[in-house]
């Protein structure tokens, strides 16, 4: 099994990853195909579409909000990572990069369930954000609102994700080749410069494939936004769990699954773009 | 004053912005660190201040009184917390034991020797992590169901197992490209046979990151709660769900504290893991 040793190969490499590739088989793509094949399965057995109808007829403000969520919140979490890992990288303050290295990574795997209850404390009325605003005087008490609605979701989001990105970032930047980024900086370019012109094209494959994995993830958590703001507008998952629970109603769980599939599929579709090119550059 | 320190920036030269003298620059470099230490660290005290109060209402900005009655009650031999606590270990164990048993040859396999369709196979253990996993819970606890795998630990597992697969296989495959060929093929040229160069040059020099590994698929699992939610019911109660159902029914004490027990691993991992994931391993990964 020498890497050299080719010939011959073949089958064997392909029985050490078959185990593992059926375990993907029939415990995730089985049942994302039951999944399409229920969402369009009227009760006679034939095709429909009534489900699609009924889900859009109910919950398309869901479906847009829980698009906007996503969106907003992965573009703010490219935001953070390119501006913590960038720093990471071309901070000239030995000590200020050090405390951010140890301060930005806290939250890296902290779960999600845990994160929607620690924010479900933190930005609630009575919570310690709105406690700290009101004793700096940045806010009036009497202004003291809960954040528990769409933007406690985003920011409990980009709370949990960012690092996880900016962790995947910094490492790209990190493996730069630091002549570069040199060059330009004796050449007198501001920092912001050399990361916009210089360091960010070269790791924009690494930030695309954190931010789709992050995209997607959102898409399907659940816990969240249960935690944060279980009442309408809410996001779609809540929305299936609640056909499930409640009303034992598969047929129209799978069609908002499978919407928000098509959503998904529009974020690996970059992916895939990404890492074709990826792979065309290395031949 | 302002001549002092701009004499004193000047001698950093060309890698100073000349736009605003060195103090304020550290200043707002401090301003903008002590903001990010709030953002990060006061939700996690927020957190802790409720595990450990006993009385808090509005509008009091502490709790009014702190104690640890809510963690005898956590803690009490009777309560659920200690046997969902354990029903969460066993089966983050058995997640990963089943997980690196199928991932280690994959990841080999992946990184060693050439496969036709590798880039489509790696993709494939993207998968789980690359699509939205609500339809697959929800279908695969109707299946499980239907064959008797709803509500026991061994469905759970499976679960995790297949959503944990595509960090075990992944990292494992990294792990093994990071390993210098030639160190292999020495082990080769002296006489030894594939299975012991494998057992004692490879596998050991991939440990740190098989390691990494093993710790992803294991918080990964300790953490998942989604899949348990619909495939653990009504059996099967783990941490995570204890925690949620404690949270919905307005329980804020037993929540946080339960919160902090999960928050210990996920903390503690992410304090040593670039021990483990070196950056050679990381920069392999998806390659």
């Amino acid at each position: 099994m020498n890497a050299r040793e080719e010939a011959g190969a073949g089958w064997r490499g392909y029985a050490l990853v078959a185990p593992a590739l059926a375990v993907i088989a029939l415990f995730f793509v089985l049942p994302l195909g039951l999944s399409a094949v229920l969402a369009f399965r009227a009760k006679d057995g034939g095709l429909t579409l009534e489900h699609f109808a009924k889900s859009w007829e109910l919950y398309q403000t869901d479906l847009t909000f829980t698009i906007g969520i996503v969106l907003l919140s992965t573009v703010l979490i490219g935001m953070v990572a390119i501006l913590v890992a960038g720093y990471l990288t071309l901070g000239e303050n030995p000590r200020a990069v050090a405390i951010l290295r140890w301060l930005y990574r806290w939250p890296l795997f902290i779960p999600f369930i845990v994160t929607g209850q620690i924010m479900r404390t933190f930005l609630a009325k009575n919570g310690m954000l709105n406690h700290v605003l009101v004793g700096s005087g940045l806010i009036d008490p009497l202004a003291a609102q809960s954040v528990l609605d769409w933007r406690g979701i985003v920011i409990a989001f980009v709370w949990k994700q960012a690092p996880f990105v900016t962790l995947l970032l910094a490492g790209a930047m990190a493996s730069l080749e630091t002549q570069h980024i040199e060059a330009g900086r004796n050449l007198g370019a501001p920092r912001w410069r050399v990361l916009v012109d210089i360091v960010l094209p070269q790791v924009r494959g690494t930030l695309l494939v954190g931010l789709v994995l992050s995209f997607v993830t959102m898409l399907s958590v659940l816990s969240v936004p249960l935690m944060i703001n279980p009442n309408s507008p809410t996001m779609i998952t809540v929305d299936v769990a609640y056909r499930i629970n409640t009303h034992g109603d598969y047929a129209v769980a799978n069609a908002l699954c499978l919407m928000s599939l098509v959503v998904a599929a529009i974020g690996a579709w970059f992916y895939l773009r990404q890492s074709t090119r990826a792979l065309a550059r290395q031949r | 004053m302002s001549a002092t320190h701009a004499a004193g920036a000047a001698p950093m030269g060309a890698s100073a912005s000349p736009a605003l003298p060195r103090w304020s620059r550290v200043l707002a470099v401090g301003v903008l660190l002590a903001l990010l230490a709030f953002a990060i660290f006061g939700p996690l005290a927020n957190l802790f201040l409720w595990a450990f109060a006993e009385k808090w209402y509005f509008p009091n900005k502490l709790p009014q009184e702190f104690g640890l009655k809510f963690w005898e009650q956590v803690f009490a031999p009777r309560g659920n917390a200690i046997a969902s606590l354990g029903t969460s270990i066993w089966i983050a164990l058995l997640t990963v034991v089943f997980s690196l048993a199928v991932a280690v040859p994959a990841g080999y396999a992946l990184a060693r020797l050439r496969l036709r369709w590798r880039s489509l196979i790696l993709l494939a253990f993207l998968l789980p992590q690359a699509v939205p996993n609500l339809p697959v819970y929800v279908n695969i606890a109707r299946v499980f169901y239907e064959i008797g795998l709803a509500g026991t630990v061994t469905g759970v597992v499976l679960v995790h197992a297949s959503h944990g697969l595509v960090l075990a296989v992944w990292i494992a495959s990294a792990a093994f490209a990071s390993i210098d060929v030639s160190l292999e093929e020495a082990a080769r040229n002296i006489g030894a046979s594939p299975w012991t160069c494998f057992r004692t040059v490879t596998l050991p020099l991939a440990a740190p990151g098989l390691i990494a590994s093993a710790i992803f698929v294991f918080l990964e699992s300790l953490d998942e709660f989604t899949g348990t939610y619909f495939v653990g019911v009504p059996d099967v109660t783990t941490l995570p769900l204890l925690m949620f159902n404690a949270s919905m029914g307005g329980n804020y004490q037993i929540a946080s504290i339960t919160a902090l027990l999960l928050l210990v691993p996920s903390i503690g991992f992410m304090l040593v893991v670039e021990r483990f994931l070196k950056a050679d391993v990381l920069a392999m990964v998806g390659r």
